[in-house]
């Protein structure tokens, strides 16, 4: 329990004297897992809408392998993607191991399927709904897709932050694609890691707290830049 | 939405330093605190950059033989030869000792304090079955465990945890059990519960750290030439006086021994 109040106090300490290092950990976690999620709803967006809509012949298989794939485990996917950018595997030449780059690219294929199935789900519902109106209208696919994601950008809203909710938080896959190198990928989560294995308990649970008030303070910015929930408007 | 990707720009002010070399390290060096001595010095005088990868010596190896990192500096004699041997690394230079140490609860169920040799209290853990962590993660620690046992330990006692030297002394204190550590890693662990040191100073507990710089021709991309001022560096007589006059608590942890 005494660890608990130490780290609150160590917590304290950090935030208030603005620590230079405890600083840039927080940027480059936020750099790596605000670069992941928007690659990733670039992808998953578009491609969860489409689910919804577009029919073709293995759609049921598809999304039967998009919700497996939602539980990825990240340790396996660092390592794959370990493997694939070490200087021995396939994309050794880019040198990009342990580098922000390797840790994007691991967090993009994990929250990648998460934020694509909460989009599918989202809009399967929505486009019930809409499905008549936009047929009658005789829109191309192109413009339903848009329509849906226009329409239906607060459930949009919640797959991206589950999907920054599940980067800033991960560790496995950064570990092992980063290196936890000091000053060039020690991100929150690797820094905790490493003061627990040195049995600084205070420090790793001051860094804890940090990174959930950072994933809290994330989650109302982007509220608030967006505009939801606020009186008369939806 | 464009305030979010005015904010993503001023993430990727990147700092990219010009001279940079990674260093694949065991985690007893980094643990020590001598790292943080050692490296900022190194900058001054070369202007190079070391990025550290803190891991066991199995895992820095490995990543030594695919061309990740430019040197290792790491403490397995054995699996260092067969390294070079097999044209990994293009020499072993020798730079600097510590020792292990054998902790355990205070209380000593095993009686180990008076045992004459580290083999000797490693067979009265084993006659007790007292519970003994083990790295279990193929660390240069781990090697140097398993080659203290007189025979290979085997029973509910005997704990492998699969873990870097901090969390398998976390798993010791909670558990309450032997372990085998380095000294610096011993020194600097902010955990230990109820553990103590027990058996120190036999020459079997000798831990030698070499650098081993890969080989340029197998991986053309490594740094060879900062790697060569790296190794002069570290064998000159300014890093000796650092690592000798480096010292936790009033006592040295590691002995220069470079030639």
């Amino acid at each position: 329990m005494n660890d608990i109040l130490d780290g609150l106090i160590a917590a304290f300490w950090l935030v208030v004297t603005l620590d230079a290092d405890l600083l840039d950990i927080s940027l480059r976690s936020l750099h790596v897992s605000l670069s992941a999620l928007l690659i990733a709803s670039v992808i998953a967006i578009p491609l969860g809408t489409a689910l919804a809509v577009q029919r073709f012949r293995f759609r049921r298989f598809v999304i039967a392998v998009l919700n497996a794939l939602m539980g990825l485990p990240p340790v396996v996917v660092g390592l794959i993607v370990y493997i694939l950018l070490s200087r021995s595997g396939p994309f050794g030449v880019l040198g990009l191991l342990f580098t922000p780059t390797a840790m994007i690219i691991a967090q993009v294929i994990i929250i990648t399927p998460l934020i694509a199935s909460i989009t599918h789900q989202a809009m399967r519902e929505l486009w019930a709904e809409y499905h008549d109106l936009l047929i009658s209208l005789n829109t191309t696919k192109r413009q339903r897709i848009m329509t849906l994601i226009v329409d239906g950008r607060r459930a949009l809203l919640t797959a991206a932050l589950a999907g920054f909710g599940r980067a800033i938080g991960e560790v496995g896959a950064i570990m092992i694609v980063g290196g936890n190198i000091d000053n060039a990928t020690r991100v929150l989560t690797t820094a905790i890691a490493l003061e627990t294995g040195k049995g600084d308990f205070a420090l790793a649970l001051a860094l804890g707290f940090v990174l959930i008030g950072l994933a809290l303070a994330v989650n109302l910015a982007i509220h608030w830049l967006s505009g939801t929930e606020r009186r008369g408007r939806w | 939405m464009k305030t979010i990707l005015a904010l993503l720009t001023l993430f990727w002010a990147t700092t990219s330093a010009a001279e940079t070399l990674r260093l694949a390290v065991t985690t007893s060096f980094e643990n020590s605190g001598l790292a943080d001595m050692l490296l900022p010095a190194f900058k001054a005088d070369t202007g190079i950059t070391v990025q550290l990868l803190v891991v066991g010596t199995g895992q820095a190896l490995r990543l030594g033989q695919a061309g990740d990192v430019d040197a290792v500096l790491v403490h397995a004699k054995t699996a260092e030869e067969a390294f070079v041997a097999a044209g990994h690394a293009t020499h072993r230079r020798e730079v600097m000792y510590n020792d292990f140490v054998l902790i355990g609860p205070a209380t000593d169920p095993a009686n180990i304090r008076s045992a004459p040799s580290a083999t000797d209290a490693m067979t009265r853990i084993a006659q007790t079955q007292a519970p003994f962590v083990s790295r279990g993660d193929d660390s240069g620690t781990h090697k140097a465990e398993l080659a203290l046992w007189p025979e290979p330990p085997a029973g509910d006692w005997y704990l492998e945890s699969g873990s870097g030297m901090g969390a398998a002394l976390n798993t010791a204190a909670g558990l309450n059990a032997y372990i085998l550590s380095d000294r610096a890693s011993w020194l600097t662990f902010g955990n230990p519960g109820t553990l103590a040191l027990l058996f120190e100073g036999d020459p079997v507990l000798h831990n030698q750290y070499s650098l081993l710089p890969i080989n340029p021709d197998r991986h053309p991309h490594v740094r060879a030439d900062l790697v060569t001022t790296l190794e002069a560096w570290l064998t000159s007589p300014s890093a000796a006086a650092l690592i000798d006059g480096y010292t936790l608590n009033g006592a040295q942890l590691f002995t220069f021994n470079a030639r």
